[in-house]
Order: structure tokens, then C-alpha cells, then sequence
């Protein structure tokens, strides 16, 4: 064989590893000797959701591939050390380290930040916003700090305006144009995206030249504008624009743009045919891509010029759609409308629900040039395929984005999509990819994504590749096949009518009714715990009881959580954090009696860890005694109602949360739901008890109450979103009451609310037509289900300790009392932990 | 099959009672001590009793209680189904499905659990070492 080419990339960001990925995938590795230079720490990571990183991603679950990914493939990387020079006669790349040959090179490095040249721009406090070390800073820099002040209101500092809130700083922005965003929105836009952002406590300043930082009195840093008025803050964010990071290409002399930028041509070659570049260091046709799409097709384009293929790069499309600040902000093609002679412009502004849409179309009204959106998205996906194909536009173009009477976005159907339809950008995917892999056997949506990749990027495009999908499964007359598993043909929300409409009782009588004939009827691990929810939550038996205890996962059998060595964790309800002294004694008491490890939860529960399955029953004994209930921390069920001290000790509360808090769990306990549900009330909008991060968050105001819906923390968090404003105690329980139970009537399985929002047809706004309207006219009777629900409550544990039928599985063995010998312990930190 | 093929002798002696009738919960699992010619074993005992619409033949299973995923003794907690026509039981940790019949995993055709011959007599169930 040939010797390899001695390949080297500089940059490991998000489009460099993109072609590490693309040689991998396309097998022509073994041409090359691959060397990558990464002057961060971090091997690549998704730069896109950069932000995610302060709510809880680290570094590793944001890194783009797995820590052993480029070994495993014979690739070299070469993290923390930056390239410092090319010398392109010896063809070599030096770095602190040494000197590296190369046959080819790829410029992959990316852009920086700019700083606007302000005098005290290097004070202290002053930060960047692009790399996980920014954020480092950013977050340390936060800790002394009360407020802080992003300079620029582009996307990029929106972004970073809502991590300093969400940092809990008092947060500022600060933009030179009269408007936020100036390249994506109007005037009127602009205007409304203001509203909205102020309304969300941050304050926003226009038309702002920062002429110099000094030293603050009140705060660190004090920023001088034009007018010679100051603001003070503790902490400066600049993200005024990026420049592209093209040092190295400078001095070596390769042909660089007017305002920077490595020139490339359609096969992404420099001026130098031994070098490339891509992402946004490459500067094409006059542009910069300041987004990953782009990047990602040059170094496809890329991969095709060092592998003889015909692949070019021929530009890309700058449509974005985003979320800032929980603001929905899209904009689609000639947004302005001034790219194109004799556009003509349709606007719809909605002052009181802050929605702004904007289309520009050709002067015959035929064809959609661009668009523009704030407060909404929701049309988002279907303009931009009127866009991108070139598809005509119906006869009263306004209707799109026109208010929809059901109040859903005027969809385009994905059958009126041609097959070059660009489905998913990230990708590169058209309708027709999507077509030939399910030709090609692809059979449902996983097998799609595998074979293509579609939706694997920035994740913008999953609601349209699942709708293409059904659409072209349907058409080739595959049954998009449902069923919760293979028992029964229904999906989850059919199996609940059916148990409600025809009053099924038991698991047995449905499976022998409405299960598939063909199967052995036992049911098994998925269907049988979805039916065992829904028969709890329509009928609310004690789940012990014979008829279901079968149907039960471990944890609801034995109402603990099985740990990783087989014992169990206990967990008392604590409602809304509250517990008397008394009562922590007895936790502490039981705990050592039982010798079980103890540790607070974050629903402000205790956590008893590590006790023996024929313990169970003694433990629960002596906590019923002293007052406590099963706390279902083992079921899917509502958990805790987590809540902040309220009005009752802290000084700035308005009403007493943790009151409400123990109202609203000792109302919802034992609700058996779809997934586990949880609760937050707050006292006053500090938010102290982050209730903004929960299924239901309930924070307090003036007037009474502002319920949120459908947030989650975990593995997807998600802002809940602002449902009912200033509720009385009556209307919370009421709009709770309607809201859960029309969550539990049609959700999935194991769909969080989150992701059931997600799902759902019609969004927030049907949602709220539903519940707070009653649209569907069903909210007499969920409130009637709740209440059944609510009334026949009783503690599970004090249910099955008096019931010695029930006591019979809590032994270790059934001839044997003895414990099981296998479960070793070993101490730490003064407690038990497996060994 | 030829008719020699089915005969078996149930010696006495290879048998041994584990618990009663009563010990085991219907279309579910309990733990049980057995000893075997290798020492003393965890087994997980499944009763399914016969209902009109099932084909399946045996209403007693005997596997191992050991999760060789976990490593921890649990299978006789997991869930009961069955899958494609056989009857399974999934493990509560890690939810991996073993075949009730011959233990064999269906996620991972190299594990296996082993698995004892289990019968009623009379009030008691009775297992072969
Ligand atoms: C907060 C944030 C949010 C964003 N959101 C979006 C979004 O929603 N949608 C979207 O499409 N895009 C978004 N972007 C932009 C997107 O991240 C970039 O387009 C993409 O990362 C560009 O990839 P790249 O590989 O060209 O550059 P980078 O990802 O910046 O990678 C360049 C790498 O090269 C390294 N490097 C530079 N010089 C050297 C050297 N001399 N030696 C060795 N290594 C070097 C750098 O350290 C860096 O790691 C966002 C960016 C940020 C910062
Ligand atoms: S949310 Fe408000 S009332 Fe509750 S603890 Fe925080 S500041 Fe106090
Ligand atoms: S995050 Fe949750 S699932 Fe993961 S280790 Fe912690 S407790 Fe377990
Ligand atoms: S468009 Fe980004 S993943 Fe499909």
C-alpha cells in the first residue's frame, strides 16, 4: 500500500471533528495519517448548546464524541496545544511542543470573540462568551457578583444575557444599534422582543456606545456611554460579533478576505491548494457562516477535494430559528426584505400575546423570499419550506400567518414537499434521502435517523422528520405501527379510554377483551406497568392488592426503590419539606436501628438507603407509628412539592409557600401519572425553590398565584412555561386538578409533561384552550376523576402492614429467614455503602 | 419422537421440597434456598397458573436468583411477560429479559441462568437438585 498522507487539522471544534467524523465514516482513513491540534482542553464539543453547560451539562455529555473515539480509529489528538506557526515551504505546523509535517492541511480554527476596543476592556470582570473555559470564568467571576451586563444584543448575547440570569445575576444588555438583534428583526421586532425580554427582568438598553470601563463605586466596573451616563455592574459579558480566528493564515501569507477570513473557493482550497479551511475561519463567496450547518457541508466539501471526489460547497442558507430567553425568534431568507427589488411585505402584530410575523414575498405574490418571527415560531418549519423550495404560495398568502382558528400553525402537509426538500440542514438530508432510506428498508423512525443522520444535529428539524416519516411510511402502506408493545394494538392514551369507557377493572380482563390473541396473554414489562398506572389512576385501588401486585415493577411492589445491590431506599413524604423535630428524630432513630444510609434528597425529602427487603415491613411499622406515609418515591406518581419558606420567615416573600406546598401534596399524593410528576412553590419571584424547573411550578405573587406547566429538570431540562396568572387558592387546585388529569389521560407512557408539551398538537395555546377555556368541554369531569383520585387516598404501606397476604413477599427467602449473605456492606464517611 | 425418548424416571432422591403452594404469589416470583451438588443456591421461583386462553404448558419455573448484570440476587423480584410467545422474566435493575423455559438472555446470547426441573406435589412445590 501507498504510504498515507499526512493529514493534519487545526482546531478540534465542532466543524473540524465534523470531518474527523466524515474520513472515519467514508472509510478513507486509511489513506490518511490523521493528526489533530485543539488548542482547548476539551476535546470537541457541541459549541451549539454551549449554554446547556449552566444548567447542568458538563463538559463530557456535551463533548461530540467519546473520550477513546479518536484511538479507537487511529487518529491522533493532540488537546491543549495550539498551533503557533505554519511554514508552508517546509510544509510542517510548529507548537510549543515541536514541529509537525503535513502532506495536507485543514484550517478548522473556528472564530473569537470580538472585544470592541473600549478603554479597561481588559479590566478585571471582563469575560468572553464562546468556550467552556468562558464559562468557567463567567461562572467563577458570578459568585462575588450581585449583577451583570452583556455588551451586544445580537443572539449570541441573549444568550449570554439569559446564563447570567439564570446565574441569578441582575442583568443588563447593552446594544449600540436602536434594536435587539438588528440582523435578524425590524423595527417593530425588535421593539417586541424587548418587551418580552424586559419582561423577564432583564433590562435592555439601546443605542449604547460604551466609551470607556473604570473602576465602579457601588459595583467593580463602572461603563462610561456616549452621553457620559454610567451603568455599574460587577461583571461584563462581550459578545459583540466574532471575527474569524485566521492569525495563523495571516502570517503565512495565504490570501485572507477584506475583514478576515481565510479565502476559500467551492472545494474549500485556500490560495495555497496544500491548504483548507472550513467553518468559520473560511471566508466563501465574500461570507462568513456564523452557523454549524454551514461548516458541517464545507467539510463535506472538504472530505470530497482530499478524497478526488466532486462534492462542492455552493453556499448555505442562513435561516435560523432559536429560542432566547425563552423568546421564540426566527428568521427565514431576505428577512428585511431589501436583498430583493420589489419584494412586498405581509406583517401581523399582536400586541397583547407580544407575536410578531413578518413575510416578504415576490411582487406577484408567489413565492415566499423570507420571513421574520418573534413570540412564535410555531410557523416557522412550514415558511421555511415555502422558502427553501420554491414552493407557490396559497391564494391568500396572509393566511400564514394569520391567527389559525383551532389555533394551530397552518402546517404544509409533507406530501406538498418535493423530494429535494431540505429536511434537516445540519445533515444535509432531503425529503428524497429519507425517501431512498426507507426504500432501502429503513422501517420506522429510528432506522431513518441511523441512516441518515437526519435530526442528529442541532435537533431543530425532529418534529419534521417524524412527520416526513409517518407521511411516507403511510404512503407506502407500512401501518405506523403504535401499539404499546406487542399484547396490544393500542397506544397508551386508546388502553386508557377503553379502561375508563368500559370500566375494566383488572389487567386480566383487559388483556382477555382488547389484548392480541396470538400471545401468550402474560403481558409483560412494558404493557403491564402502563396498565397498572392507568388502573390506578382511574380507579385508585390499593396497587398491592393480588389482582395488580403482578403488574407492579419491583419498586412499586415492594413501594421502595431497588438500589443497585438489590436493598432498597425508603422514603418517607415529607409534604412540602416541613418536618418537626420529632419527627426527624424518628428518621434518625429508624436509620440506625435498620443501619441505613441517610442522605437528603433534592426534593427535600430524607433518603434511607440500604435496607433489606424483609425489613421493609418493620421499618414502614415504626414509621407509620410515628405519623409518616409512603412518600411513592417508588412510583410514578407525584413526588414532592418542593417549596421555599415563603412569606412565613423570608423577608421578601408575598405568600406563605410552604403552606400551599402542603396543601397541594397532600392533595395530589398517591396520583398515579403516566411519568413521575413534580412540584415547586415559591414565595416570591427570587424563585428559591426553582419551581420554574418543575412539572408544576407555582409562584407567588401580590395578587395570589402563577402556575407554570411542563418544566423539567434532569436529563432535558426545560423552562416551564407561564400557564394562569394571579389564581386564588380555589382556581389553582381547580386548573391543577384539569391540568394533571388531562396530562394523565393523554400522555405515553413514560412521557414526562415536558416532552408531552413537546408533543402535543397546538402547543401552549391548545392547552390553555383545553384547561382554561374549556374547549373540549371535559373539564367537569377531570375534575370529578381528581376528586375521586383525592378521596380515596390511602397510604399504601399502612394498607399492606395490616394485610398479612401482603407481608408474605417481604421475605429474603421462602424457606429461609436468614438474610441474603450476598449483600456486603462496607463503611464510609461514618455510614454504610455497598461494598 | 419416538415414544423412549419421553420416559424419565423421577428418582426420589434428586428431588427435594423447597416451600407450599401458598409461598408463591401468583404470576409473580419468590427467593428460595436449594441445594444443589454445587453448594447451596438462590432460586427464583415463578408461578403461572394455568388460565382458559394459554397455551403454555408448565405453570413452574425455577431459575437462578443471581443477576449476573447486577450482581446482585434479584431475579425472582423482576416482572413476568412474555415475549414473541415464550415466558420471560426481566430483570428490576437492568431489564434484561431471560427465557423462564431454559434462562437463556435475549439481549446477550452468551448469558445465561441456569435453571431446575419444578413440580407440585401435591400442596408442596418440589424441585430437582
Ligand atoms: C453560545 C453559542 C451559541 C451558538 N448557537 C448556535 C446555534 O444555535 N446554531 C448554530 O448553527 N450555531 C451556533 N453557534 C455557532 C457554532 O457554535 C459555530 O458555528 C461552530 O462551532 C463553528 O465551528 P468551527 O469548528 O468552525 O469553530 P469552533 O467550534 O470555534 O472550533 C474552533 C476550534 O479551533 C481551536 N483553535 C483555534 N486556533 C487554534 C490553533 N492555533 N491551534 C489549535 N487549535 C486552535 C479553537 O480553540 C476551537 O476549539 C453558537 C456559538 C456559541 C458560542
Ligand atoms: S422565593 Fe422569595 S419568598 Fe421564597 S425564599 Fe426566595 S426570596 Fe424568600
Ligand atoms: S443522576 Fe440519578 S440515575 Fe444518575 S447516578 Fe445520580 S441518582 Fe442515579
Ligand atoms: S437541522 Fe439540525 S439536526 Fe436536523
Amino acid at each position: 500500500m501507498a504510504t498515507p498522507t499526512k493529514l493534519i487539522i487545526i482546531g478540534n471544534g465542532m466543524v473540524g471533528h465534523h470531518l474527523a467524523e466524515q474520513l472515519v465514516e467514508s472509510g478513507a482513513l486509511e489513506r490518511f495519517e490523521v493528526t489533530i491540534f485543539g488548542e482547548e482542553r476539551h476535546r470537541a464539543y457541541d459549541r451549539v448548546h454551549l449554554s446547556e453547560y449552566f444548567s447542568g451539562r458538563d463538559a463530557d455529555s456535551l463533548a461530540l464524541c467519546e473520550a477513546d473515539y479518536y484511538t479507537n480509529h487511529g487518529i491522533t489528538l493532540r488537546s491543549g496545544e495550539a498551533v503557533t506557526r505554519i511554514d508552508r515551504e517546509q510544509q510542517t505546523v510548529i507548537t510549543a511542543q515541536g514541529s509537525y509535517p503535513y502532506d495536507q492541511l485543514v484550517l478548522a480554527t473556528g472564530s473569537f470573540p470580538f472585544v470592541p476596543p473600549i478603554p479597561g476592556n481588559d479590566s478585571e470582570g471582563c469575560l468572553v462568551y464562546r468556550t467552556l473555559d468562558d464559562l468557567d470564568a463567567i461562572q467563577a467571576a458570578a459568585k462575588n457578583a450581585t449583577n451583570g451586563v452583556v455588551v451586544g444584543g445580537g443572539l449570541l448575547g441573549l444568550e449570554a444575557a439569559n446564563a447570567l440570569r439564570d446565574l441569578n445575576l441582575d442583568t443588563a444588555v447593552v446594544e449600540f444599534a436602536p434594536r435587539l438583534m438588528p440582523m435578524q428583526v425590524d423595527n417593530e421586532g425588535g421593539e417586541l422582543l424587548k418587551e418580552k425580554i424586559e419582561a423577564l427582568g432583564v433590562q435592555v438598553l439601546t443605542e449604547r456606545a460604551t466609551q470607556r470601563i473604570e473602576p465602579g463605586e457601588t459595583s467593580r466596573l463602572r461603563m462610561v456611554f456616549q452621553d457620559d451616563k454610567v451603568l455599574e455592574t460587577d461583571l461584563i459579558v462581550f459578545s459583540a460579533g466574532i471575527r474569524p480566528q485566521d492569525t495563523l493564515a495571516r502570517e503565512c501569507g495565504l490570501n485572507i478576505g477584506e475583514r478576515g477570513g481565510v479565502v476559500i473557493d467551492d472545494q474549500c482550497c485556500t490560495s495555497d491548494p496544500a491548504i483548507l479551511a472550513i467553518g468559520e475561519v473560511a471566508l466563501w463567496n465574500q461570507s462568513i457562516f456564523g452557523l454549524v450547518a454551514p461548516g458541517y457541508q464545507m467539510a463535506k466539501a472538504a472530505l470530497s477535494t482530499l478524497t478526488g471526489g466532486d462534492t462542492h460547497f455552493s453556499g448555505a442558507d442562513m435561516s435560523t430559528k432559536l429560542k432566547l430567553l425563552g423568546v421564540d425568534v426566527g428568521s427565514i431568507g431576505d428577512a428585511h426584505g431589501t436583498q430583493n427589488p420589489g419584494a412586498r411585505m405581509f406583517r401581523y402584530l399582536d400586541p397583547i400575546t407580544q407575536v410578531y410575523r413578518k413575510m416578504v414575498v415576490t411582487s406577484d405574490g408567489k413565492k415566499l423570499l423570507g420571513a421574520m418571527l418573534v413570540g412564535d415560531n410555531g410557523a416557522y418549519d412550514t415558511l421555511l419550506q415555502y422558502y427553501a423550495n420554491g414552493i407557490e404560495l396559497p391564494k391568500e398568502p396572509a393566511s400564514l400567518i394569520l391567527p389559525q382558528q383551532s389555533g394551530a400553525a397552518p402546517a404544509l402537509g409533507p406530501d406538498a414537499l418535493p423530494e429535494t426538500a431540505m429536511i434537516c440542514s445540519c445533515h444535509n438530508v432531503t425529503k428524497g434521502d429519507i425517501c431512498t432510506a426507507i426504500d432501502g428498508g429503513a422501517a420506522d423512525l429510528a432506522n431513518v435517523k441511523g441512516a441518515t443522520k437526519a435530526s442528529t444535529g442541532c435537533g431543530g428539524c425532529t418534529a419534521l422528520l417524524k412527520s416526513v416519516v409517518d407521511h411516507e411510511l403511510e404512503a407506502r402502506g407500512v401501518e405506523v405501527d403504535k401499539s404499546i408493545c406487542e399484547h396490544f394494538a393500542h397506544t397508551r392514551q386508546e388502553l386508557y379510554d377503553i379502561v375508563r369507557v368500559e370500566g375494566i377493572k383488572t389487567f386480566s380482563e383487559l388483556i382477555e377483551k382488547h389484548g392480541n390473541q396470538d400471545t401468550h396473554c402474560l403481558g409483560c414489562d412494558i404493557c403491564k406497568p402502563a396498565v397498572a398506572s392507568i388502573l390506578a389512576s382511574c380507579f385508585n385501588e390499593p396497587i398491592t392488592d393480588a389482582a395488580h401486585v403482578p403488574l407492579q415493577d419491583t419498586n412499586d411492589t415492594f413501594m421502595a426503590n431497588m438500589q443497585k445491590n438489590g436493598t432498597y431506599s425508603v422514603v418517607p413524604r415529607i409534604a412540602g419539606g416541613e418536618i418537626t423535630p420529632d419527627k426527624l428524630v424518628v428518621l434518625g432513630q429508624v436509620a440506625q436501628k435498620y443501619q441505613l444510609y441517610t442522605k437528603v434528597t433534592g426534593g427535600q425529602r430524607i433518603d434511607l438507603f440500604g435496607a433489606r427487603l424483609e425489613d421493609l415491613p418493620a421499618i414502614w411499622g415504626e414509621l407509620i407509628e410515628a405519623g409518616f406515609e409512603t412518600g411513592h418515591a417508588y412510583g410514578k406518581s407525584l413526588r414532592t412539592v418542593k417549596s421555599c419558606v415563603g412569606s412565613t420567615w423570608c423577608r421578601y416573600g408575598v405568600q406563605d409557600s410552604v403552606g400551599m406546598a402542603i396543601k397541594l401534596e397532600n392533595r395530589y399524593k398517591g396520583l398515579r401519572a403516566p411519568h413521575k410528576i413534580k412540584f415547586g412553590v415559591s414565595g416570591c419571584t427570587r424563585e428559591c425553590a426553582e419551581a420554574q424547573s418543575k412539572d408544576i411550578g407555582i409562584i407567588a405573587t401580590e395578587n395570589g398565584w402563577n402556575l407554570y406547566v411542563c418544566g423539567n429538570g434532569g436529563m432535558r431540562p426545560r423552562h416551564a412555561e407561564l400557564f394562569a396568572t394571579d389564581l386564588d387558592d380555589e382556581q389553582l387546585y381547580r386548573t391543577i386538578d384539569r391540568f394533571l388529569m388531562f396530562y394523565v389521560r393523554t400522555a405515553d407512557r413514560l412521557q414526562r409533561t415536558s416532552v408531552w408539551r413537546e408533543n402535543l398538537d397546538g402547543g401552549l395555546e391548545y392547552l390553555k384552550e383545553v384547561i382554561l377555556e374549556d374547549s373540549l368541554g371535559i373539564n367537569s369531569e377531570l375534575e370529578r376523576q381528581m376528586q375521586h383520585v383525592v378521596d380515596s387516598y390511602q397510604c399504601e404501606w399502612a394498607n399492606a402492614i395490616s394485610d398479612p397476604d401482603k407481608l408474605k413477599r417481604f421475605r429474603s427467602f421462602v424457606n429461609d429467614a436468614r438474610p441474603d449473605p450476598s449483600i456486603i456492606m462496607t463503611s464510609e464517611r461514618g455510614q454504610l455503602r455497598p461494598a | 419422537m419416538t415414544a423412549t425418548a419421553l420416559k424419565h424416571t423421577v428418582s426420589t432422591d434428586t428431588w427435594q421440597p423447597l416451600c407450599a403452594k401458598a409461598d408463591l404469589v401468583a404470576f409473580s416470583g419468590v427467593a428460595a434456598w436449594l441445594n444443589t451438588s454445587e453448594g447451596p443456591a438462590q432460586v427464583a421461583i415463578f408461578y403461572l397458573p394455568r388460565q382458559r386462553s394459554q397455551g403454555q404448558e408448565k405453570e413452574l419455573y425455577a431459575l437462578d436468583h443471581f443477576d449476573p448484570f447486577s450482581n446482585a440476587n434479584v431475579i425472582a423480584r423482576g416482572i413476568i411477560g412474555d415475549v414473541k410467545g415464550s415466558p420471560v422474566v426481566a430483570s428490576p435493575l437492568y431489564k434484561q429479559h431471560f427465557r423462564l423455559e431454559d434462562g437463556q438472555c435475549l439481549e446477550d446470547e452468551d448469558v445465561k441462568l441456569r435453571t431446575w426441573k419444578v413440580a407440585f406435589r401435591g400442596e408442596e412445590v418440589w424441585v430437582e437438585k
